[in-house]
């Protein structure tokens, strides 16, 4: 949670996590056939698709909501094994929720808190459980600022926020605990133009201070002003891998819908 | 207020620059003027008033009301709902109700009367008591949190079946209590001229305690956070489930203390008494400010609201008024407390 506790961050362009050959069936439905993903280090990796290919039941795989039934995930080269999205956070993996995940008639910094409370020093807090609020206060302030977040006042309630500062809020509870990268779920699909703006601002803000992001998104736009990086899914596995400069919004949407082919359509599984 | 240290006011800086977003702005002088508004805002500020308000009134009214020994008395006949309330507070944050606290009181008080005749330990009578009370809590959070069911569902069928069982242990007679220690806390002491009962003291207490767990630990931030939003609360890693029933097994704690102040406020295990407790602590809960909606609220309203009932009763019995008029009062505050409630939360939206 604070800065100096922080692992070294890994050189850009290293793979910070990586998916093999994940498979998933519902039933007779395969949601996921063979499907790869490489984040690499520094960068906003978005992840896009049409409905039912793939890319939220992939982003439930990392982020450890569901259990492949094949292939691998690897978080630093080492294999790990999720059985829930706790042990993926044990891991320095946080997600963003779509919905807004905060409690409303809490104040910011405890929304920010929630769930992972400090307590005092001591026996006071080892024994009474008594919480560190100013602290808490304190670190919430700094990561706010350090995100270039600026909100009223970090005692406010969150009802009292924009919907864009409180999935700012929910964003930044997401950049101060995860230690190596951050999904993303659909962060702006319940916001408008200028809310929307100010989350990706927070996305790549949270890029520069070294935090990988994986970004699922509908909105294309979007996808191309912060994405360094574009998994097109297709039929439960990638289909291509592009960049905003190499494809136009309209080829990756044919991509998307099959219109065109993508680059590994035709690679084994 | 440390808001005046936040120098900027902007939010975060889009490259559109006329672009000021919905969200409220704070200027400096908002934020050196705010803590009038601040406490104004406060949930407990309103009931706090119309105590002070009652209490000014009986007060000109009656000569007898503002009396050390007459306040004493008004605090004494709320120890009971008061130590109920408690219970119910907490349930209510987690956007519960408690239907069965009343019942579960009266079993305690009926069991701890009829064993301490039948064995002669009065120790482990009140002992067995409270462990049976917090033990229907635990059964009542058990289907609430691993069940799922809806609470409101759950505590009406535990209070028929509580019922039941009172008067089957009853056998459909009541049981003086003359041992000391579950009469105790009648006990009286003085404090200048005001006589102040064991059984105020265990009730502050209580108050204090859960005011503590409520607002300066973790655990009381989970409950809040539950009675807000329980999917926001899932995802950020509370267990849930496991906080639900700890809120439910140690209400049934309390109701099981509330039944030792039962009998030391009347020494009479009786299974009649106490009908109304349940409404009566939810009475209290909701003039003391805190939202049946969950996830908002002070236990300190509650302990107001409690107040305010009896103040309320007391004042209107000594004026000589029908206290028919006084449920026709407590009935006129309820409404207007979940109005404001209501009206403040339309207002934030």
């Amino acid at each position: 949670m604070k800065a100096e506790q922080k692992p070294e961050l890994p050189p850009r362009g290293t793979v910070v996590l990586e998916a093999r050959g994940v498979v998933k069936r519902y039933g007779h439905v395969t949601a996921l056939d063979g499907a790869d993903l490489e984040l690499v280090a520094g960068e906003v990796l978005a992840i896009v698709g049409d409905n039912g290919a793939g890319k939220s039941t992939l982003i439930k795989v990392l982020c450890g909501a569901v259990v492949p039934d094949e292939g691998k995930v690897l978080l630093d080269g080492v294999p790990v094994h999720f059985r829930n999205p706790l042990d993926a956070r044990k891991l320095g993996i946080e997600t963003v929720y779509q919905d807004l995940a905060v409690a409303p008639a809490l104040d910011i910094a405890t929304n920010l808190f929630l769930g992972r409370e400090l307590r005092r020093r001591g026996k006071l807090g080892s024994w009474f459980r008594l919480l560190d609020k100013s602290r808490m206060r304190r670190e919430a302030q700094r990561e706010m600022d350090e995100l270039k977040f600026h909100l009223p006042s970090i005692d406010s309630a969150v009802e009292k926020l924009s919907g864009g500062q409180r999935q700012g809020v929910a964003v930044a509870r997401a950049a101060i605990f995860a230690r190596r990268l951050v999904i993303m779920d659909e962060p702006t699909a319940a916001l408008g133009v200028r809310e929307s703006g100010q989350v990706l601002n927070l996305i790549r803000t949270i890029r520069d201070r070294g935090l990988p992001v994986i970004l699922i998104s509908h909105d294309m736009p979007h996808v191309f002003e912060v994405a360094d990086r574009i998994q097109i899914m297709r039929l439960g596995r990638r289909a291509a891998l592009t960049t905003p400069q190499r494809h136009t919004m309209s080829e990756v949407v044919a991509i998307m819908t099959g219109a065109a082919p993508g680059d590994e359509q035709t690679s084994p599984v | 207020m440390r808001l005046g240290s936040v120098p900027s006011v902007k939010l975060l800086p889009t490259r559109d620059k006329g672009s000021a977003v919905g969200g409220p702005s704070r200027t400096p002088e908002s934020a050196r003027t705010s803590w009038v508004r601040q406490l104004l805002l406060k949930p407990t500020f309103g009931p706090l008033i119309v105590l002070l308000a009652f209490c000014a009134i009986f007060s000109v009214a009656t000569r007898t009301f503002f009396a050390a020994g007459n306040l004493s008395l008004v605090v004494q006949q709320s120890v009971i709902v008061g130590t109920l309330a408690i219970g119910q507070t907490m349930i209510i944050l987690t956007a519960g109700v408690d239907l069965a606290n009343g019942g579960i009181a009266v079993l305690g008080t009926i069991v701890a009367g009829r064993l301490v005749v039948e064995q002669q330990n009065p120790a482990l009578s009140l002992l067995f008591a409270l462990i049976l009370c917090t033990g229907f809590g635990l059964v009542a959070g058990v289907l609430v949190s691993r069940l799922m069911l809806p609470p409101f569902i759950v505590t009406l069928g535990l209070l028929g079946i509580i019922t039941a069982i009172t008067r089957l242990v009853a056998h459909g007679g009541a049981f003086p209590v003359t041992d000391d220690l579950l009469a105790w806390t009648g006990n009286v002491f003085a404090l200048g001229d005001t006589s102040i009962t064991y059984g105020m003291v265990i009730m502050f207490g209580l108050y204090l305690l859960v005011w503590y767990l409520l607002t300066q630990t973790a655990w009381g931030r989970h409950v809040y956070a539950i009675g807000n939003n329980r999917e926001a609360a899932r995802l950020v890693g509370i267990p849930v489930q496991s906080r639900l029933l700890s809120v439910y097994t140690f209400a049934g704690l309390l109701y099981g203390i509330g039944s030792w102040l039962a009998l030391g406020r009347i020494p009479n295990a009786d299974p009649n008494a106490l009908q109304n407790a349940n409404l009566d602590s939810i009475t209290a809960v909701v003039i003391g400010g805190t939202s049946l909606f969950g996830g908002r609220g002070s236990l300190w309203g509650t302990l107001i609201g409690t107040l305010i009932v009896s103040v309320l009763r007391n004042g209107l019995t000594l004026t000589g008024i029908d206290p028919l008029w006084q449920d026709l009062v407590t009935g006129i505050l309820v409404i207007s407390a979940v109005a404001l409630d209501q009206v403040s939360k339309r207002r934030q939206r």
